[in-house]
């Protein structure tokens, strides 16, 4: 890489204290003894809360340690981990708001945070108010908001309640505010923890796209999120935190991999993943008990990816010998909506079982999603359809890759694929091509 | 450690920060009377009432002497400035209690947030004095001429009080939260221990030096002189208390600096 560092992080780590509770008194005399006590067991826990070189060293946790990166102009950074990997910590380093015990950070340039949305916000105060002082409390200049004043106004769409003060506002009014505000924040470096988590579908686009414009400008983003497909959209380049630590740093696509292969919901293609102790439904007369996914590309480690093939292999087990009407799978993104399924009942079939164990597999010709990581549902049902012998929601997420990683830039290709082609038309073709499309109006 | 000495006030980073700290005022001072039937009234009241108590019970029962003025005056004219270092004072400790949202979610100066309340209450006070003032005109005094030029020196040195002991307060309530119980306390007994409801001359003379220590004991005292005529402090005891302001403002907010390292760990 040629292009100039912006964040320099040099073995950062963060110690925090946690408060060790002490056993319930069970006497009353122990209770009042203690109570005598308190002050002074008090003084000695708040005079330590602070510092992290007291001496009980055994409620002493890094919630980061030795944490280093960089991330150049113009960079987008994924950050991914589970809760309490130490994402946000990161981020409250970077943006100054609290000290590392240990290492260094280098930054060059004005940091914008956006670890919560509203920020400061009075509720006596009207939304207009709350709009310069917001803004303020990020980081913007006055005259910088009053140009973009209207901006904000429209995006939250609340011109007609601008005087009234925000603790009248609806919840969704209040967010629509708050988002206005923080999707115009501009600075050099922009970190932006998971405040896209409230808002509704479109709201989320719209400040997705706002923060691709800053990243188009030259600016480094840094983005903390749990939208493994956000993350997947936006950043070239992600890092994954693990207990503090630093496990993976790398392109978006393989880093995911890696988070998932860690998670022990995410299975890798060709191997069995056995469903006990999963939560389901159902009278479990047939259960799951195992599932196993791959595709067709070895180069690709057996993953799906785009309009490739996906065959999912079922071990069930039944309890008697008999027949079953619906097979089926679904898989939905993370917010819960299903995007495509596969059920035997479409295809007319009743399915015989053997008792004991059963390897039955639905292979989806093509999968027409798009990269990104999916939620797997799975269910079994009785000969007419309707009693649910077993379900098992979210059973598992897998990963459709991207084949070709160079060629797709531009994010929010959306959730679902298609197969196309570009006709070539003779010139004269286009009256009579237009005046058929007269009566339906096609989109 | 990083940076474990102890910091300086670093005005630089403060002033690129002025336009938030003037928003906070500007907060401050809108939201502080919004639906309230009296609005600016309470600024009024609040010198206001206890003065009528005073008078009362000070005055009238205990016949305190009042310099020869009458007594309400007497203690409203301190009561003014008092009621200024008071709100400022709890206003600024109990000011970080109060935003430890923006704590934990933002970076700025943090004596941002202590010294909004300090200068939000001088539309109070400018309230109040403006009250102040007719009541003079009510009785017929007539202040110094000086006083258009010392007046705000007295303003400027009760702020720094205010601020110094204010974010001494502040960044010790972020850890210990006793503070704010005990705020009331030690703004009554301060109150006490300040020539409000009794003249400086009350104090007997060989403890006049450690009392003048007190800021706000050579600050009112002045102030009542230059308003009301009554005899004015000596110099070295307006200097005592100048001292006492200036040496609390730089104690308390370079406390507030050294403190401030933990606070979004601690909030």
């Amino acid at each position: 890489m040629t292009s100039p560092t912006s964040i320099r992080v040099e073995g950062i780590g963060k110690q925090y204290r946690i408060g060790a509770r002490r056993a319930r008194p069970t006497t009353l005399r122990e209770a009042v003894a203690r109570a005598a006590m308190a002050p002074l067991h008090n003084l000695r826990e708040l005079r330590e809360a602070g510092s992290t070189n007291g001496t009980s060293g055994s409620n002493l946790f890094w919630a980061l340690q030795d944490v280093s990166f960089e991330v150049t102009e113009g960079e987008v950074l994924g950050i991914v981990g589970k809760n309490g990997a130490g994402k946000s910590t990161l981020l409250r380093i970077l943006s100054r708001i609290t000290l590392p015990t240990t290492g260094r950070a280098v930054v060059r340039g004005r940091i914008g945070s956006l670890l919560e949305i509203g920020t400061g916000f009075h509720p006596e105060l009207s939304g207009r108010d709350n709009i310069y002082l917001n803004g303020a409390i990020l980081g913007m200049e006055r005259s910088y908001i009053a140009r973009k004043f209207d901006e904000i106004v429209e995006f939250a769409e609340v011109a007609q309640f601008l005087d009234t003060a925000v603790k009248y506002y609806s919840s969704g009014m209040y967010l629509r505010l708050a988002f206005a505000v923080a999707a115009h924040l501009r600075s050099e470096i922009l970190l932006v923890d998971e405040v896209l988590a409230v808002g509704d579908a479109e709201f989320q686009n719209k400040c997705l796209a706002k923060m691709m414009e800053v990243a188009s400008e030259g600016r480094p983003v840094l983005f903390v999120s749990h939208n493994l497909n956000a993350i997947q959209r936006m950043c070239p380049r992600a890092i994954l935190l693990e207990g503090g630590r630093l496990v993976a740093d790398g392109k978006t696509g393989e880093v995911l991999q890696r988070y998932l292969v860690r998670t022990p919901e995410a299975p890798v293609p060709g191997e069995w993943l056995d469903t006990a102790g999963l939560q389901r439904s159902g009278t479990r007369e047939v259960y799951v008990e195992a599932v196993q996914y791959r595709s067709d590309r070895e180069q690709l480690g057996w993953q799906p990816y785009p309009d490739g093939p996906l065959e999912l292999r079922l071990a069930l087990v039944s309890d008697r010998k008999r027949t079953i009407g619906s097979l089926g799978i679904s898989l939905s993104d993370e917010d819960g909506t299903v995007l495509v399924s596969a059920d035997t009942i479409f295809l007319g079939v009743v399915t015989p079982l053997d008792q004991g164990s059963n390897v039955l597999a639905i292979r989806i010709e093509s999968l027409h999603l798009a990269p990104g990581v999916y939620h797997l549902t799975v269910w079994v049902r009785g000969p007419l359809g309707r009693l649910v012998f077993d379900r098992v929601e979210s059973a598992f997420v897998l990963q459709v890759t991207d084949p070709h990683p160079a060629i797709s830039t531009a994010p929010a290709q959306g959730a679902t694929t298609c197969r196309f082609e570009l006709l070539h038309f003779n010139g004269r073709d286009r009256m009579s091509s237009t005046e058929r499309k007269q009566p339906g109006k096609g989109v | 450690m990083p940076g474990a000495r102890w910091p300086s006030i670093d005005l630089g980073d403060l002033w690129a920060y002025r336009s938030l700290l003037l928003l906070l005022v500007w907060r401050d001072i809108k939201s502080r009377y919004s639906q309230t039937v009296l609005g600016a009234g309470w600024a009024v009241l609040q010198p206001v009432l206890p003065m009528a108590v005073f008078s009362l019970v000070f005055g009238r029962f205990a016949r305190i002497p009042s310099e020869g003025i009458p007594y309400p005056v007497f203690s409203l004219a301190a009561l003014v400035l008092w009621s200024y270092f008071s709100s400022a004072l709890s206003g600024a400790s109990n000011s970080l209690i109060l935003n430890r949202n923006l704590l934990t979610k933002v970076y700025f100066p943090r004596l941002v947030i202590p010294g909004a309340p300090v200068l939000a209450a001088l539309v109070d006070f400018a309230i109040a004095f403006g009250v102040l003032l007719l009541v003079l005109l009510l009785y017929g005094l007539v202040p110094q001429a000086a006083s258009i030029v010392l007046i705000p020196i007295l303003v400027l040195l009760v702020s720094l009080a205010a601020m110094g002991a204010g974010s001494w307060l502040a960044a010790l309530s972020v850890q210990y939260r006793d503070v704010r119980h005990l705020n009331p306390f030690l703004v009554q007994i301060w109150m006490f221990a300040s020539p409000i409801v009794y003249p400086l001359s009350l104090v007997p003379e060989g403890y006049r030096w450690l009392y003048s220590l007190n800021p706000m004991a050579g600050v009112i005292t002045a102030f009542r002189g230059l308003l009301l005529g009554t005899p004015l402090p000596t110099p070295a005891q307006l200097a005592l208390s100048a001292v006492g302001a200036v040496g609390m403002f730089l104690a308390g907010t370079l406390y507030f600096r050294h403190a401030e390292r933990v606070f979004a760990d601690v909030a």
